[in-house]
């Protein structure tokens, strides 16, 4: 854990330094009380890259993976993670992949789901009943999605696109990622499409190239300080759909699985640096 | 690990290559799974995943140019969905349109149908010197009024703009409010007066 | 029953360096909820740390201290393998000592 920590440290003062000069970079000298206001805000995120209070929601998670629990009483060590029963070292840095016993292309929280199910047998109900936590109404869930995603900080993203379903969910994405409806006409890509933009001071990656994908891909999940909650990628695809003025995404549907897909595999090539903080 | 029958399907397909979805149909099957992946919440019904004209055409990246007798389809038929107020009178209340400007609540599942929603068009736009916290999604519309002088013409523009931006722009990022129902018609005049009015903190 | 608080102490040239990660709502007692009522105020009002029976800290805190609060600190004398203890109380009585060895 010792040894985690200065890591995750070292990881986030980059990345956290690295987005700092890209903000500083974005803005032209001239344009003075933006750029003040933009570089305190990048001041104010490196400071909070310290003592990331994920860490209570990975604690959690280990615990939860190792318990045993369910009507079949038994722990998640025998859950395959893609890379083998039990393997979690590197797995979320390979999701989305496609499992064959359930010939599915499975994200981490749907995979999670499914061996809640089959092997601790619980119903898909109550698996899926709090998805995202709020205060003292806490999510397992997130909690074990925090934990198996700190076991591949610092790998390598290497979604494969093998399996012919996995290219369909990649394409099928990427079609969606520029999907407009809504009475406000948004796609992701309204957002999300082009380099170099910002909502209010908030900057927007773009995530249809490399370097936006990679920078927020690998960030989520994150705690979020406004929230006071760790947010995974679900809920941050669910929370963008209900600014887009959409109805709300499914937890673990097959639109969230294609989307992170199409996202995951645009973020390849860099090191995986969550779970994050974020304001 | 005993091969199930869509296992041995899919084996089969890889291993012949039978043929993946065309484009087209790739881009079928997404609208079809968007819409087994929503549940309807709050004001949010299932129909706002039903796509009119300008939706489907302009689904498509940034990069991707339409031909151009599309784009002006799109516009024309945009342009045709305009109503001016009745009274002629384009420019409401300026202090009342920067509230407007302010406000990005409205029409999500998560707010209240009750109360009226903004146009945040902070969230894209500058407009007064005064608002440091401004997006960039869109351009720069301070001075609007002092630029382009304040005639008659440049007001129905304005208003036509906010009403729908589609008549000028196929394919634009930014929200049809009047012709979507977003703004009414009072808030409309309000932001074409912060815009337009010589008074205005943006034509400072 | 509140979560255990992640401790990590570091010798180094005769001091150690102390994080602490507690878990606590830190409820000011100034929001309203969705029906107009004000949330109660939950904070942790003390946090101590003690070494080798001695007090190496003590902290007064308010509502300014935010949710989920990082504590980081110094203090003289410190040996590898030796214990360091937090204890936080809080404004309903509630307290948690927790301990960790320094590395």
């Amino acid at each position: 854990m010792e040894e985690r920590h200065v890591k995750s440290k070292a990881h986030a003062a980059i990345a956290g330094t690295l987005a700092g000069c890209a903000l500083l970079a974005a803005f032209p000298p001239g344009v003075t009380a933006q750029s003040s206001a933009v570089d305190e805000i990048a001041k104010y995120r490196q400071q909070l890259q310290d003592g990331n209070p994920a860490d209570l929601w990975e604690a959690r998670g280990e615990d939860l993976w190792k318990q045993k629990r369910g009507p079949k009483n038994v722990s998640l060590e025998a859950c395959d993670l893609g890379k083998g029963a039990g393997v979690v070292k590197g797995a979320y840095a390979e999701l989305p992949k496609h499992f064959a016993d359930a010939d599915r292309v499975m994200d981490l929280e749907t995979r999670l789901v499914h061996c809640m199910v089959t092997q601790q047998g619980f119903s898909q109900a109550d698996a899926t009943r709090r998805p995202f936590g709020a205060g003292s109404n806490r999510s397992d869930i997130e909690a074990l999605t925090a934990w198996v995603t700190a076991e591949s900080k610092g790998v390598v993203m290497n979604v494969a696109l093998n399996h012919g379903k996995e290219k369909e969910a990649y394409r099928l994405g990427e079609k969606m990622f520029y999907f407009r409806g809504g009475p406000h006409d948004f796609a992701c890509a309204t957002c999300h499409g082009e380099t170099g933009k910002r909502i209010r001071l908030q900057d927007l990656p773009n995530l249809t190239e490399k370097a936006g994908a990679q920078l927020a891909y690998t960030t989520w999940p994150a705690y979020r300080v406004s929230q006071g909650e760790l947010r995974t990628f679900q809920w941050r695809l669910n929370d963008c759909f209900r600014q887009q003025r959409f109805p709300e995404l499914k937890f673990t549907s097959e639109a969230s699985i294609a989307l992170t897909t199409f996202l995951a595999r645009n973020a390849n090539g860099a090191a995986f640096n969550a779970p994050a903080i974020k304001r | 690990m005993k091969p199930t029958p869509s296992l041995l399907l899919a084996c089969l397909c890889i291993a012949s290559g039978c043929a993946t979805l065309n484009d087209a149909e790739v881009a079928q099957k997404a609208v079809t799974v968007m819409k087994a992946s929503f549940n309807e919440r709050g004001q949010a019904k299932l129909d706002r995943l039903d796509q009119d004209d300008a939706q489907k055409l302009c689904s498509i990246p940034p990069s991707a140019r339409l031909p151009k007798d599309v784009t002006d389809g799109i516009e024309k038929a945009n342009l045709a969905t305009i109503k001016y107020p009745a009274d002629g009178k384009l420019l409401g209340n300026w202090k009342e349109g920067e509230k407007v400007a302010q406000s990005g609540i409205g029409k999500q599942y998560s707010d209240d149908p009750k109360v009226p929603a903004g146009a945040n068009c902070y969230a894209c736009h500058q407009l007064t010197k005064a608002e440091i916290s401004f997006g960039t999604i869109g351009p720069s519309l301070y001075n609007f009024g002092k630029v382009r002088g304040y005639s008659e013409a440049i007001q129905r523009y304005a208003y036509g703009k906010i009403y729908n931006s589609q008549a000028y722009s196929a394919c634009s990022n930014m929200p049809r409010f009047g012709h979507k129902g977003i703004l009414t018609e009072q808030q409309i005049k309000d932001v074409t007066a912060l815009l337009m009015d010589p008074d205005s903190p943006v034509n400072k | 029953m509140a979560d255990p608080m992640r401790i990590r102490a570091v010798a180094k040239d005769g001091s150690v360096n102390v994080k602490v990660l507690m878990s606590h709502e830190m409820e000011t007692g100034q929001r309203k909820d969705s029906a107009g009522a004000i949330v109660p105020a939950h904070f942790i009002q003390s946090v101590t740390a003690v070494h080798s029976g001695k007090t190496v800290l003590a902290a007064q805190w308010g509502p300014a201290v935010s949710k989920n609060p990082f504590l980081e600190f110094n203090f003289k004398g410190g040996q590898k393998g030796e214990k360091i203890q937090i204890t936080w109380t809080d404004n309903k009585g509630d307290k948690r000592t927790d301990e960790a060895a320094i590395n």
